[in-house]
């Protein structure tokens, strides 16, 4: 079945391969699985059919999406500037964007709800118009915002590198405006990175507890995320019920994952390789 | 009992080990203590582990080294249950010691009988913190359900202060109610409803209401009060004193599962010198409660108010009040659940 590659180091390769996600993912999500199998569609049900749970849920998958469709038009825009314009401190913006990377989740945070409380510096301002940023969802959208974003700018910042100008120039002298250059040629050529990113971002918004939970208000029902909500089943030494909703998020996030992957093997075969 | 001997086996290794990075290669393995601790004690037992030293050397035995570890106390629980080496635990509320022994074998069902007072050697109580000049009036906690007052206290399922927090409501409410409970239980949906913040941990409710300006009141520890006092300063807070509150009780344990011969000497020594009146006197300083005061600086042992405090055993201890009030569709459930 496998055909003898002329590559060396196929085995090799392939055992490392197999090692590693074994290890590192399999045997993880394995035992979460395993216990879920072990408890059984009832019980598993039982845990997740209250009001609570059901609205950190929708809470968790709702901020992401917001957050992540935000970074999806933001995160374009900004890889565009950063490719196609030269303008002094060009290489700090771009060395900056990474940050988010690197930072603890829980630094920023700290520093989101210090600059968005009520006494912060932006909050201050934000106030006599009536809104509150931190301990609302706003807070958490600002978060998700803000650990998301480079991830939509790195898969997209390549493959506007490589997109050759010729492309634009022939569509403007077949007499295409700007905007129909834009929608019809640029955009159909980075669908497939947008949505990479777009996946990539929301996977990591959903999962995000360090940042999130210091500026949500963390009220049951309003403020709490759902791995806010595992942590607080821990804490009660209720596995079971924490299993539980981490199979839920596990369920949901694979299924979104899904979808993304099919819109893009639909897209490819509609619009070609890039 | 395999387990418990296995764990025995594992800790000489770990303290040598502990032992060897610490201080270069001692001729012979010096003893080390792990004491997993909550937030609050930071302060506390730094001082004392240097306290306990000098008495410990001045008794002609050789100096031990012992590690700090602090944490939301029922992190700290979980962390022992699941193998962290501790010899001594020293948390914020009976039922994480519980919890240990009722998860795990490296404490015993009945450690809270091996040590006067329950095992408490300092004791605590829950107050209010307010802003300054107390623009909101508060005096008591029926003052607290108020139309536009906002309370920061911080989840009870994640903060053992917490708990203290909302046992302490709920005493008031059936003391002022004549016992009602569904009175009560009206009294502390209405109080959580004014929390506009639920932090995860009694230090970030702290910081939420000191540094970030959010709420008029604060629940909090009464050592964490003071502390807040002498840290940030006495012109920005004031302490109100509620006519009812709880007695908080942080027990001490050690965790026999992992102790050998040597270090469960000096870990039962470790822990009866937390009653010694220099001890005590210590534990007064840092605005904890203490049993004896007779080493005791006047200002430090004249600092804490009289007050009605309730007792865990009025809630029939730990082992009933947690599963009925914090469990899994408790009474703090119900409050959220409408």
């Amino acid at each position: 079945m496998i055909r003898p590659s002329p590559l060396p180091g196929f085995g090799l390769g392939m055992g490392i391969l197999l090692m590693a996600l074994t290890l590192v993912v399999l045997l993880p999500l394995g035992t979460l699985i395993g216990r879920g199998v072990l408890m059984g569609p009832v019980e598993l049900w039982q845990h997740l059919g209250s009001k609570r749970v059901a609205s950190a849920l929708v809470l968790s998958f709702r901020s992401a999406l917001v957050a992540s469709a935000f970074n999806l038009v933001f995160g374009l825009l900004l890889a565009w500037v950063l490719t196609r314009y030269r303008f002094p401190g060009r290489r700090l913006v771009d060395a900056a964007l990474d940050l988010p990377f690197a930072l603890p989740t829980a630094v920023a945070g700290i520093a989101l709800t210090a600059l968005y409380a009520p006494n912060g510096t932006f909050g201050k301002l934000l106030e006599p118009l009536g809104l509150q940023v931190a301990y609302t969802e706003a807070g958490i959208w600002l978060a998700l915002v803000f650990v998301g974003l480079p991830f939509v700018v790195r898969t997209v910042q390549p493959v506007i590198e490589e997109i050759d100008p010729e492309w634009e120039e022939a569509s403007a002298t077949l007499g295409a405006s700007r905007l129909r250059t834009m929608v019809r040629v640029v955009l159909p050529m980075l669908t497939p990175a947008l949505l990479t990113g777009f996946a990539l971002a929301l996977a990591r918004s959903v999962g995000e507890y360090g940042s999130v939970i210091f500026i949500a208000g963390n009220l049951p029902n309003v403020t709490e995320i759902a791995p806010l909500l595992i942590v607080i089943r821990l804490e009660e030494y209720n596995y079971d019920a924490a299993t539980a909703i981490g199979l839920a998020m596990l369920g949901i996030s694979f299924a979104m994952l899904l979808l993304i992957n099919l819109f893009q093997v639909w897209g490819r075969r509609r619009v070609g390789h890039v | 009992m395999t387990p418990f001997i296995l764990r025995h086996g594992r800790a000489p290794l770990l303290a040598a080990l502990l032992a060897g990075t610490s201080l270069g290669t001692p001729a012979h393995a010096e003893t080390t203590l792990l004491n997993v601790s909550y937030d609050p004690t930071r302060e506390f037992y730094r001082a004392y582990n240097d306290l306990f030293n000098d008495w410990w050397t001045a008794q002609g035995n050789e100096p031990v080294t012992i590690e700090q570890s602090h944490g939301g106390s029922g992190a700290q629980a979980r962390a022992v249950i699941d193998g962290l080496e501790a010899q001594v635990v020293t948390l914020a509320l009976a039922s994480d010691i519980d919890a240990i022994a009722g998860n795990s074998d490296v404490v015993p069902e009945d450690w809270q009988k091996t040590l006067p007072h329950n095992s408490a050697p300092y004791t605590s109580t829950i107050v209010f913190l307010v802003r300054e000049g107390n623009p909101k009036g508060i005096k008591d906690w029926g003052d607290l359900v108020g139309d536009g007052v906002q309370v920061i206290t911080p989840n009870p399922k994640t903060s053992g202060g917490a708990r203290w927090n909302f046992l302490a409501a709920w005493g008031w409410a059936l003391k002022t109610m004549d016992g009602d409970e569904d009175a009560a239980l009206d009294f502390t949906r209405k109080l959580y409803a004014n929390v506009p913040v639920l932090d995860t941990g009694a230090r970030g409710a702290t910081t939420t209401f000191a540094q970030r300006g959010v709420g008029d009141v604060l629940l909090a520890w009464e050592n964490e009060a003071f502390l807040a006092l002498a840290e940030i300063g006495e012109d920005k807070f004031d302490i109100v004193v509620p006519s009812v509150s709880i007695l908080a009780e942080p027990p001490v344990a050690l965790v026999e599962g992992n102790l050998d011969d040597e270090q469960r000497r000096v870990a039962t020594a470790y822990l009866e010198h937390l009653y010694s009146p220099e001890a005590q006197a210590l534990a007064l300083a840092n605005y904890y409660r203490a049993w004896d005061t007779s080493k005791a600086a006047p200002e430090d042992a004249d600092r804490f108010p009289e007050l009605d405090l309730v007792i865990i055993e009025e809630f029939g201890g730990w082992a009933e009040a947690q599963p009925r009030f914090f469990g899994d569709g408790g009474i703090f459930d119900q409050i959220y659940s409408e």
